[in-house]
């Protein structure tokens, strides 16, 4: 006998196993009806609109509330940390990047200043490229949060505020294509500083957008702080409390939603945090709804910190944005022109037709890279879901030995038990919405 | 009598830049010299003070990089681990995972378990690191102190084979559940296959050739 992948339903050593397709409800529920069994699991996902990407929820149901929830996750597990030690350090931000696909400044942020720690160079990134770092990483925050709302709302059957998400999003995007040629997985965070400066007229642009957002950010708020239905779907619900967050390790939102003014750019700032005005949001509620009001709440604080950035980069107008030390400094130079992004003439015309020593370092820095002392370091950033923290160890070669990345997908999402278990099917979205993993970050 | 080989008299890889000769030394395993500097001499005097096997536990204790690294024997691990987090000079009420390392060149000591700790109450950070044999990879769980490490803790058995014992679900997390092998250990292929480029190949990663 062939073996039917849509057949309704077959015995296993587990039980008899019913596949669901969609469109095959009634036929389930008169099957489900005829047995005596009350205990049901639910695999939901890896494929399922509602698991925020490929996430695998196992629920034990007893009628609709779920008495035991697991996660299963590797789906998109892609081997960023091993790859990463077959390139060098540089090729290394490319990697990254791509961990956690919503917040890529953070990891590139995170894992540059591992490596600037283990060369020792934190003091000398020139102030410039600091600036242009938080205001990249406070860009990002916003378009992070975005896809947060813009999902969660999806997946709790609000269509409109992905609509007013992804328009806000797109505003923040094109401000990354402008300055770094890319609207996601940009590499342009370098261990030493930054890819390029940012173009001439980008700083006025980014005020411009700044107005813009403080505008267009009150049409989710209106639509949904308040609104009886978000609140019967997210307040009291994913209750995770400030003792379950500390045993957890959960950081971020959840944790600030929790009551603990935790947040690295305050309490550990990196990247001169400590030179911007800003407030770090609480609530303590611990329910999903709170979480909610943390991250809109930090859309304005970014704001301001984008502001403030535009600020100092009209005073820094000109300074490097690359370490001093040639040796380390990345060589290559890019340029915006007609066509788009590209190599820098100039800096073409310098290497290929004046100076034979500028040819040979560009060489020898962009094929062999720079050596790293050996050692092992940990950096941590304030990423939009928590503590990104990344642990590099370097032999002293031009590669790195090894680097993980603390990701806080990772570690938050395996409080959906704590959330989940004892309540309705129905809030475990709501409670993992309200997580907010990001499986490209979750699996690596 | 001698034999030429080759016309040029060239051997090996031929590298005739004299880099070949450079030797690099790794990173010091030995213990730092007192005072270690910032909070770091206060989170040792209150570990030794508050834990009488200090000395026996404690194989040493590293200042890199403005980082504190206790490297605690295995079996001492959970008893260190506790007071770290109940202790109410350490507070370190926060584990931040598991990283493994494979040192294949350390015998005796292949694998390492390095435990990233943060103290929110007194906003400070240290690292425990364990280091075993290959042969016998066998860590003591931290679940029970702090549970977060659940899942950090089947990422490491599962990329490095670290088994940690006491946890009550060490299956692999990443990986299918019938993988072979451990990926992140050295002695595991990147794999990867010969990328053809207008009629050129250019090898796998881990075929390239590469700097040291």
């Amino acid at each position: 006998m062939t073996f039917d992948p849509y057949a309704s339903s077959r015995e296993t050593t587990e039980g008899r196993v019913y596949s669901v397709t969609g469109g095959d409800w009634d036929e389930l529920s008169t099957e489900i009806g005829a047995t005596k069994e009350e205990r049901v699991v639910v695999n939901m996902g890896p494929q399922h609109p509602s698991t925020h990407g490929v996430l695998r929820l196992i629920l034990e149901l007893e009628g609709e509330t779920v008495t035991e929830a697991r996660c299963g996750i590797g789906y998109l597990h892609t081997g960023i940390e091993k790859n990463t030690e077959y390139r060098t350090w540089t090729q290394g931000v490319t990697f990254v990047t791509r961990m956690d696909y919503l917040a890529p400044i953070f990891n590139e942020t995170a894992y540059c200043m591992s490596v600037e720690k283990l060369l020792g160079i934190t003091e000398q990134i020139p102030e410039r490229a600091q600036v242009i770092r938080v205001m990249m990483m406070e860009l990002n925050r916003i378009s992070s949060h975005m896809v947060c709302f813009g999902t969660g709302g999806l997946e709790l059957g609000a269509l409109t505020p992905i609509f007013f998400a992804f328009r806000d999003r797109e505003t923040v995007l094109d401000i990354f294509e402008e300055v770094s040629g890319l609207r996601m997985n940009m590499a342009y965070i370098r261990p030493g500083g930054v890819a390029q400066d940012v173009p001439a007229d980008a700083v006025s642009r980014i005020r411009e957008a700044c107005r813009d957002m403080r505008k267009s950010f009150k049409d989710n708020e209106t639509l949904l702080v308040g609104n009886s239905i978000w609140m019967k779907r997210t307040k009291d619900v994913g209750y995770l409390d400030l003792a379950g967050c500390m045993t957890l390790g959960v950081t971020g939102p959840i944790l600030r939603a929790a009551g603990m003014p935790w947040d690295l750019r305050k309490s550990q700032p990196y990247s001169g945090y400590e030179n911007y005005n800003f407030d770090v949001i609480t609530t303590d509620t611990s329910d999903a709804y709170g979480r909610f009001l943390v991250r809109l709440g930090e859309l304005e604080q970014s704001l301001r910190i984008i502001e403030q950035c535009c600020d100092f980069l009209d005073k820094l107008n000109g300074a490097p944005v690359m370490v001093a030390d040639k040796k380390i400094a990345w060589p290559a130079q890019l340029s915006v022109s007609a066509d788009g992004m590209g190599n820098s003439l100039s800096h073409i015309r310098e290497i290929m037709g004046e100076s034979m020593e500028a040819l040979i370092h560009h060489f020898k820095i962009v094929t062999e890279g720079f050596r790293v002392p050996a050692g092992q370091a940990y950096a941590a950033v304030e990423s939009p879901r928590g503590e990104t923290g990344v642990h590099t160890v370097s032999d002293g070669g031009t590669r790195p030995y090894r680097v993980h990345f603390r990701e806080p997908s990772f570690n938050n999402l395996q409080s959906t038990a704590a959330m989940c278990e004892g309540g309705m099917i129905a809030d475990v979205i709501s409670a993992v919405a309200s997580i907010d993993p990001v499986m490209g970050g979750v699996d690596r | 009598m001698s034999q030429d080989e080759g016309m040029f008299g060239v051997n090996g890889t031929g590298d005739t830049s004299g880099f070949g000769g450079l030797v690099r030394t790794g990173a010091s395993t030995g213990s730092s010299e007192r005072p270690y500097g910032s909070y770091f001499d206060d989170v040792a005097d209150d570990l030794e003070r508050a834990y009488p096997d200090f000395n026996e536990a404690i194989e040493a204790v590293v200042v890199q990089n403005g980082e504190l690294t206790l490297h605690v024997k295995r079996e001492k691990l959970e008893e260190v681990a506790r007071i770290l987090r109940d202790n109410p000079n350490l507070q370190f009420e926060m584990c931040l995972g598991v990283s493994g390392v494979h040192y294949p060149e350390q015998s005796g000591r292949e694998l390492h378990a390095v435990y990233p700790l943060l103290s929110m109450s007194r906003n400070r950070r240290i690292r425990l690191e364990v280091s075993v044999p290959d042969a016998d990879p066998h860590i003591p769980t931290l679940v029970e102190v702090w549970a977060g490490n659940n899942w950090h803790e089947r990422e490491t058995f599962d990329m490095f084979g670290i088994i940690f014992d006491g946890h009550a679900g060490l299956t692999r997390i990443l990986m299918p559940d019938d993988w072979a092998g451990h990926p992140q250990r050295k002695d595991y292929p990147l794999g990867g296959i010969p990328v053809e480029f207008h009629g050129a190949t250019v090898p796998a990663p881990s075929e390239r050739r590469s700097y040291r």
